[in-house]
């Protein structure tokens, strides 16, 4: 006997003939999409490759072991340059979506009409094109280097944070604006003293939550050319120096578990 | 008790009476704020001060990002609409089949990674499965299962398969470790086996956090097949890095509005089912 889900929870009973039906449909055609993707898939594969890969893994396996330590004096300029662009775009985010925020958030938008709508395409838009997009749109502009990095981070962080804290902007609680208000306070007092102080941790966190993200984001961008430790991952996949490539791989790993750690120690602080 | 507390506040408003009031900061302890604030700030120097800019670079690029933005205003969709066209199906093949794939692989460890509902041994390894997942980034992934099964959507495939292997089962195994225990007894205690149980006790609870994470997932696996193809993992990022590599701003332009187009489709529709199912 199986369950249906109504407006009204789980309902026990058989669902009728139509009903029936119309599932049976619905995953027939579910599975045609599927097969036919997978079809499309397999047309475009070597499967020769694929036969093969188990040899070729345990080949690239038995040349990465053991991971060329010495290599490491290389890499902490890169490791540094990393945290640099990662944290150096993450302030520049938080500068262009703060703004971005009170203007696209309804209690606090200029014009729900015109402005609102504006920042939303800006927060759609640089949230729906990847870092590696941004940076390499950005090499081709301003050339290859950290700097290109710092900016393609800060770029695509716009949306991700201007998004939660105008979600935070929109659930303040009104009563205290209202207070300040009611003080005679001008547009700016209420903004500092009413609706500030209660977006704070909201902005601390997603501040914290982002610059985790960016570190990860961050180590590889470098395969686009745009600084940082990915830029060495590229040189020794180009040269197929593998154990350098295994070692890169580890600091990489150990800096998104690191970053990860301090985030959720800070974000637990705030909260 | 409650007078206890009330002689408290008393105290702390005496005490708090003739001086000015000042906003509560953020950080409470004080040598906590101003350590935090002198170490941020030389280390903003010393990363400023390290990063290298030739600005006569920056000036000279500034031609071409204008020509850029030109470009966005007349976008090419026609003269590449071949590889456009083929690039953006092959994304949308490797959206749908690793999302079908990811999915359903997901559930079985996701009930594996539920406290609650594994073993000691069964927990640990699906956790383990889940963080090693989750640590390693799409793009990684992808250059190595590129360079192990050869260039193509196959990769791409796999990567964004395994990608949401660690995404779903961790937040389905947190949903299935809060459900609500008693509807589960209650058909343990009706002498149903462990495979009825998990039909009918634990299924219809996590079924619509179940759809609005996968759809959540098919929304982020779109956005990254978008930049698989730029280490050969098939999609619509090779066009774009073709484009790019040739100067072709106004189907680079095209490229990214058909990007920003099917992820803003995707979220409304998401928007709408995961409203209908919760």
């Amino acid at each position: 006997m199986p369950v249906t889900d109504t407006s009204q929870g789980p309902v026990w009973r058989l669902r009728n003939r139509r009903e029936t039906l119309k599932r049976w449909f619905g995953w027939l055609l579910g599975i045609a999409i599927f097969l036919w993707c997978w079809a499309r898939i397999s047309e475009a594969t070597t499967w020769f490759f694929v036969w093969d890969a188990p040899r070729i893994a345990g080949d690239i396996l038995d040349r990465a072991t053991p991971p060329r330590w010495s290599y490491m004096d290389n890499l902490w300029v890169p490791i540094w340059d990393t945290l640099n662009i990662a944290t150096l775009g993450t302030i520049g985010a938080l500068i262009l979506a703060v703004p971005t925020a009170f203007l696209a958030a309804r209690n606090t938008t200029p014009s729900r009409l015109f402005i609102r709508p504006i920042a939303l395409l800006i927060i759609v838009a640089t949230r729906s094109i990847n870092s590696l997009i941004w940076a390499l749109l950005l090499i081709a502009i301003i050339g290859p280097g950290v700097f290109a990095g710092i900016i393609a981070i800060a770029i695509r962080s716009i949306g991700f944070c201007a998004k939660l804290l105008y979600e935070a902007i929109e659930e303040i609680d009104h009563s205290q604006v209202e207070a300040i208000t009611a003080t005679g306070a001008s547009r700016w007092q209420v903004m500092v003293y009413g609706i500030v102080p209660q977006i704070m941790p909201a902005f601390a966190g997603i501040a914290v939550f982002r610059w985790d993200i960016n570190i990860r984001e961050s180590t590889v961008l470098g395969l686009v050319g745009a600084g940082g430790i990915g830029l060495q991952l590229q040189a020794s996949l180009n040269t197929l120096a593998w154990p350098q490539v295994s070692l890169i791989l580890l600091v990489i790993l150990a800096a998104v578990v690191i970053s990860e750690w301090v985030s959720a120690k800070v974000r637990g602080a705030i909260i | 008790m409650s007078a206890d507390v009330q002689g408290e506040t008393h105290r702390e408003l005496d005490d708090m009476l003739g001086t000015r009031w000042r906003r509560p900061p953020l950080v409470q302890k004080a040598w906590l704020r101003w350590v935090l604030l002198i170490g941020f700030a030389l280390y903003l120097v010393a990363a400023i001060s390290s990063v290298e800019v030739s600005w006569a670079r920056v000036y000279e690029g500034l031609d071409r990002g204008a020509a850029f933005i030109m470009a966005f205003s007349q976008p090419d969709f026609l003269s590449r609409s071949d590889a456009i066209w083929n690039g953006m199906l092959e994304s949308i093949v490797m959206t749908v089949a690793s999302s079908v794939v990811g999915i359903l692989i997901s559930i079985p460890i996701a009930l594996g990674a539920a406290r609650n509902i594994a073993p000691l041994p069964v927990y640990l390894i699906c956790r383990g499965i889940i963080a090693v997942s989750r640590a390693l980034q799409e793009i990684i992934v992808a250059i190595l299962l590129v360079a192990i099964f050869g260039f193509g959507p196959l990769a791409g495939f796999l990567t964004l398969s395994f990608a949401t292997i660690g995404f779903l089962s961790k937040l389905l195994a947190e949903d299935i470790e809060s459900m609500d225990r008693s509807q589960a007894e209650a058909i343990r205690a009706t002498g149903a086996r462990w495979s009825q149980w998990i039909d009918y006790g634990v299924k219809p609870q996590i079924i619509p956090r179940l759809i609005g994470l996968s759809i959540y997932r098919i929304d982020i696996n779109f956005r990254e097949s978008a930049i698989l193809g730029l280490v050969g993992a098939g999609g619509i990022g090779a066009t774009l890095n073709t484009a790019f590599d040739r100067y072709e701003y106004d189907t680079a332009a095209a490229i990214l509005l058909l990007i920003i187009g099917i992820v803003m489709a995707l979220e409304y529709i998401s928007g709408i089912i995961r409203a209908r199912v919760q």
